[in-house]
């Protein structure tokens, strides 16, 4: 029930109305919950309303220590299992 | 659609399962509750459990609004809605739903009555403008994330002056239904399974902020990390509160970065407390009657309240004897303990309220685990 999904702005509809897409999918999007908002923003949608903004920043931080964390993890195993040539 | 895929990629998974791994010390169990369904469904839907070590078990908490919602409020909604002047608008997930005698708002809408289904709130605002001639009641259900919708939809119906709208609110609170679990009887009863942490909702903090969990934190030793619905995040989760409980920490923390911060948003708390206030209490499904657990509309706004407009009776209803629904949204008891799981009680005809909605743990078993369980495919 409570499940939302990051959508990236796209138009400016005026009066708390934006318009919105993830994966080609555009929706009409109501922004009177969080105020001013910019094309280019990514918000996070459920039923309809954008109940905040997805950090983008923080949100590459997170992606980043993933990364880093399964490049350690194939670095150990190659160390442990080098392939042969 | 990097915001959502790069929060499930195998290889990190992998490793983050190597980092858990690592982290448990096999000399303890640790018993970890995700409160929302939504983690509940995604946990199930990517196989997190099996990426687990054995003595980290994921008990699933009651974070479903449809399954939590006491059977004599949906059977007034039935009520109103088969009214010939009424239309109930609703979210999808609240029409299948059983009531008692086997009832539910598709059936009604079957035999006639006007029920509509909506993604957005905003929605039952055009079918009131439509339909001026109309009673339009918004049938509003769920936690903290959806609240919002609910107040800036009675504040848009009153600047637009609509006089045929109303709200039936049904809206409930996180926190309390948390305590409720904290204080259940037995809850620190050796023999009962006990809780080391929670991994709490990221949406419902992206509204009330990660503030609200410090209590728990702070006078139940109990440390709660809220993530994201992704299997990632709730991978990270995991490893964020392994590592809290191997060092004697009790402290929220936040893996949904992204979306959450300490305070919430303001904007939204405050449209929420513009119209609605706490219910002195309000029944659960499955967890009884829970005080300061759920939101009513504010008398400046009674005009607005179905409860006020219409004359609505709430008739108690007995649950069947044998669904253990209130143990399992307890995580004292599995679905496979039940001995209706999967024979009597299915997600075509559920009995308990745990079967009701696709998040509910009692549909996620039943829809990811039941070959395993060797119940027929």
């Amino acid at each position: 029930m409570c499940l939302a999904v990051p959508l990236r702005v796209i138009a400016l509809l005026g009066e708390d109305w934006a318009e919105a897409e993830v994966g080609g999918v555009v929706s009409r999007v109501s922004i009177a919950l969080i105020g001013e908002v910019n094309v280019g923003d990514y918000l996070i949608v459920h039923a309809g309303f954008a109940i905040t903004r997805l950090d983008v920043e923080e949100a590459e931080k997170t992606l980043a220590l993933f990364a880093e964390i399964s490049a350690h993890l194939a670095e150990v195993q190659h160390a442990l299992h080098p392939r042969l040539p | 659609m990097r915001y959502i895929h790069g929060f499930r990629d195998g290889a990190a998974a992998a490793a983050l399962e190597q980092l858990i791994g690592s982290e448990v010390d096999s000399n303890r169990e640790y018993h970890l509750m995700e409160f929302c369904g939504g983690h509940t469904h995604a946990i199930f839907r990517y196989g997190v459990e099996d990426l687990l070590p054995p003595n980290v078990r994921l008990v699933h908490g009651p974070g479903c609004p449809v399954c939590v919602l006491a059977m004599p409020r949906l059977d007034a909604a039935i009520e109103l809605a088969i009214r010939r002047d009424i239309t109930l608008v609703s979210y999808g997930d609240m029409v299948r739903v059983p009531a008692s005698r086997r009832r539910s708002l598709l059936k009604a809408r079957a035999q006639g009555a006007d029920v509509r289904m909506v993604y957005s709130a905003l929605e039952a605002l055009e079918i009131a403008a439509a339909h001026r001639e109309r009673e339009i009641v918004f049938f509003a259900i769920g936690f903290e994330t959806t609240t919002p919708a609910t107040a800036h939809l009675i504040l848009e119906a009153h600047r637009r002056g609509l006089k045929n709208l109303t709200v039936y609110c049904n809206h409930v609170v996180t926190p309390a239904a948390i305590q409720s679990i904290l204080d259940a009887p037995g809850a620190g009863d050796a023999n009962q399974v006990r809780i080391d942490g929670f991994i709490g909702p990221s949406h419902v903090s992206a509204v009330i902020g990660s503030a609200p969990y410090e209590a728990f934190s702070q006078n139940y030793h109990k440390p709660v990390v809220i993530a994201g619905f992704e299997p990632l995040d709730v991978m990270q989760a995991v490893f964020m509160l392994i590592r809290q409980i191997n060092d004697g920490r009790a402290c929220v923390e936040n893996q949904f970065t992204r979306g959450v911060t300490r305070a919430g948003n303001i904007k939204a708390q405050a449209i929420v407390s513009e119209v609605l206030e706490l219910r002195p209490n309000f029944e659960w499904r499955g967890l009884g009657r829970l005080a300061r657990s759920a939101m009513r509309i504010k008398s400046a706004y009674a005009q607005y309240d179905a409860e006020k407009r219409f004359v609505m009776t709430e008739t108690s209803v007995r649950e069947n004897a044998a669904c253990q629904c209130p143990s399992i949204i307890r995580g004292q008891k599995k679905p496979t303990d039940c001995t209706i799981f999967g024979t009597v009680c299915t997600p075509r005809s559920p009995i308990g309220s745990c079967m009701v909605s696709a998040e509910g743990v009692c549909a996620a078993y039943y829809k990811y685990r039941r070959t395993r369980n060797g119940l027929p495919a």
